[in-house]
């Protein structure tokens, strides 16, 4: 195998520099305070305020928001996340058991039926998305949060890939045993998924935390709001006019990317498999 | 291909089934099927009543240069993502993969932007590029070139790609690694002996075995710059200026849900449904059948 030069590292610290730059730019100015900010623009070095503009974003509602304090929005968007990945994981596993391990009529059609939500991503039918869930009065609550944007067969696909790559002998001898269909499912299934299920967890996660036009468009009342959609309001102070307090700002950015960051880079290995096979 | 040894079916199979078929029956079809119905109507501009227009909205939207322009600058928008992302992905994994001390330090701190919700990362970018603050704004305007993403077509362009560019390296570069990490040590050994240079190596030899990676996560980019840079256009640009960095997806919502005309957003939609199944055909005829060694 051939070595790495120095001109190897070099490439490698400039991509490093190019990807963790803006965030530590963030970060260090953070911790800095407005008057600084406005003076002298945004710092490269750490401050002397310390974290005192995370206990004001996390504590009060800061002038970005009338009543949501940066805590209810993280809550929101933990509870978005975690709806999200435990309800697709679920879904998920039931269906692909279906088709792999059931004859059924009309398999071929429920597959294809399945299947073909892969087609359409929530962004293009979101406008009668919308219609639909306000008709269903699902409007600012975590249900039409959470629901429409499961509606889909990503992690279906995964696990009836992964299903069938588990021996038939397993099937076999759990029939001489007299198991059931949902004792097989319980006993043999589920723990053989173990792995799966944590590698996928970690991406659904990330994904439902991250979501944004959805919750842009669900939520009127801030009690809803998700942290990610919610520091769209910081852009509406900036654009008409106002001069934010910036640090707050700054931190309630950095907050609204620390969970999944730190989760990803937590569980780095099951978080790459989960990506690699996820995308298969 | 089901299993050959499979359960006998009574109503078992049907209740393991039913979340699934409920959610996509209420979430997906019945919105899907409405966007279909909606763009063959035409709404009356109070939103009383709809009349079938047939192909109106259609022949609107085909013959409007906004349109045209929107799809072009879509077009050109996701060209440019997509080779810049998967090009430097591309050089940093080769460069990592070489490193035998340190891999996993390079790989951490080069995957985790993947965390960073668009959104998150267009607004990030918008207070480093702000004309008050930002001293990446300062930079640009330092070398002479006179920065105004507001009022510059060419300067927003410029500025969207550079952020969704950011945020797609790693998911390339984690694919990319794993990749050439799945290429066996005998090939690159016997490759060592036979070819002297390591760049004509990598051509000749690394660069084809990675062919399939690379064609799977061009249509991963594509779909990623039309459908998840959502976030950034709204938190950057807002497809300003006067609605030139709108791409597609994001003028569904702002003819549908901020312009309130549904009938030219739902064909829009359609549109975009076509362009989807189309990509997907190419994925599984086109590429798997070309790629081949």
């Amino acid at each position: 195998m051939q070595r790495a030069t120095f001109f190897d590292h070099l490439i490698l610290w400039a991509g490093v520099i190019f990807l963790v730059a803006p965030i530590w730019l963030l970060l260090a100015s953070s911790t800095h305070s407005v008057d600084t900010l406005i003076k002298e623009g945004l710092q490269w070095l750490p401050g002397s305020e310390g974290l005192s503009a995370y206990k004001t974003a996390l504590m009060t509602a800061s002038g970005f928001t009338d009543t949501a304090t940066g805590l209810r929005m993280l809550v929101n968007s933990t509870i978005m996340g975690l709806g999200f990945a435990v309800g697709k994981i679920i879904i998920a596993m039931t269906a692909a058991y279906t088709l792999v391990y059931f004859r059924v009529p009309m398999a071929q059609f429920l597959f294809w039926l399945i299947f073909s939500t892969l087609l359409l991503p929530l962004e293009v039918r979101i406008v009668p998305s919308y219609e639909v869930v306000s008709q269903l009065g699902l409007l600012n609550s975590y249900t039409g949060l959470i629901l429409p944007l499961i509606a889909s067969a990503t992690a279906t696909f995964y696990f009836r890939q992964f299903y069938k790559t588990i021996p038939e002998e397993l099937l076999e001898a759990a029939q001489l045993d007299n198991a059931n269909a949902w004792l097989f499912f319980k006993d043999i299934l589920i723990p053989l998924s173990r792995t799966m299920m944590a590698a996928m967890f970690i991406i659904m996660f990330v994904v439902g935390w991250n979501q944004y036009l959805w919750p842009l468009m669900m939520t009127t009342e801030e009690s809803y709001y998700t942290i990610v959609m919610g520091i769209k309001n910081i852009l509406s102070v900036v654009r008409e006019g106002r001069v934010p307090e910036y640090n707050v700002a700054f931190a309630l950015v950095i907050l609204a990317m620390l969970p999944p960051v730190l989760i990803v880079i937590i569980f780095q290995r099951w978080f790459i498999q989960g990506l690699v096979e996820s995308e298969k | 291909m089901a299993k050959k040894v499979q359960f006998a079916h009574t109503w078992v199979p049907y209740v393991f089934i039913a979340p699934q078929l409920l959610i996509i029956g209420v979430f997906f079809f019945w919105p899907a099927l409405q966007a279909l119905y909606l763009s063959f109507m035409l709404e009356d501009p109070w939103g009383l009543s709809s009349t079938f227009v047939w192909f109106e909205n259609y022949q609107t939207l085909f013959t409007s240069a906004d349109y045209l322009s929107t799809t072009l600058f879509t077009l050109g928008y996701s060209f440019a993502v997509v080779v810049l992302s998967l090009g430097i992905a591309l050089i940093l994994a080769v460069k990592a993969n070489a490193v035998l001390h340190g891999q996993k330090t390079y790989r951490l701190l080069l995957t985790w932007v993947y965390a960073v919700a668009p959104a998150v990362a267009g607004i990030t970018a918008y207070f480093l590029f702000n004309r008050h603050i930002g001293v990446f704004y300062d930079a640009i305007v330092s070398t002479g070139w006179l920065f105004a993403p507001e009022t510059s077509t060419f300067d927003a362009t410029v500025l969207l790609i550079l952020v969704s560019v950011w945020k797609q390296i790693p998911v390339n570069f984690v694919f990319f690694l794993a990749g050439l990490q799945s290429i066996p040590v005998t090939v690159r050994e016997a490759a060592q002996m036979d070819c002297e240079s390591p760049t004509r190596r990598f051509w000749t030899i690394t660069f084809p075995l990675l062919a399939p990676t690379a064609f799977f996560l061009m249509v991963i980019n594509i779909t990623y710059a039309f459908f998840d840079t959502f976030g950034l256009i709204d938190t950057l640009t807002q497809g300003r200026p006067a609605g030139s960095t709108s791409t597609m997806v994001y003028k569904v919502y702002q003819d549908g849900f901020l312009g309130a005309d549904l009938g030219l957003s739902s064909a829009q939609s359609v549109v975009l449904m076509i362009l989807v199944m189309a990509l997907v055909m190419v994925q599984f005829r086109f590429v798997e059948r070309r790629i081949h060694y």
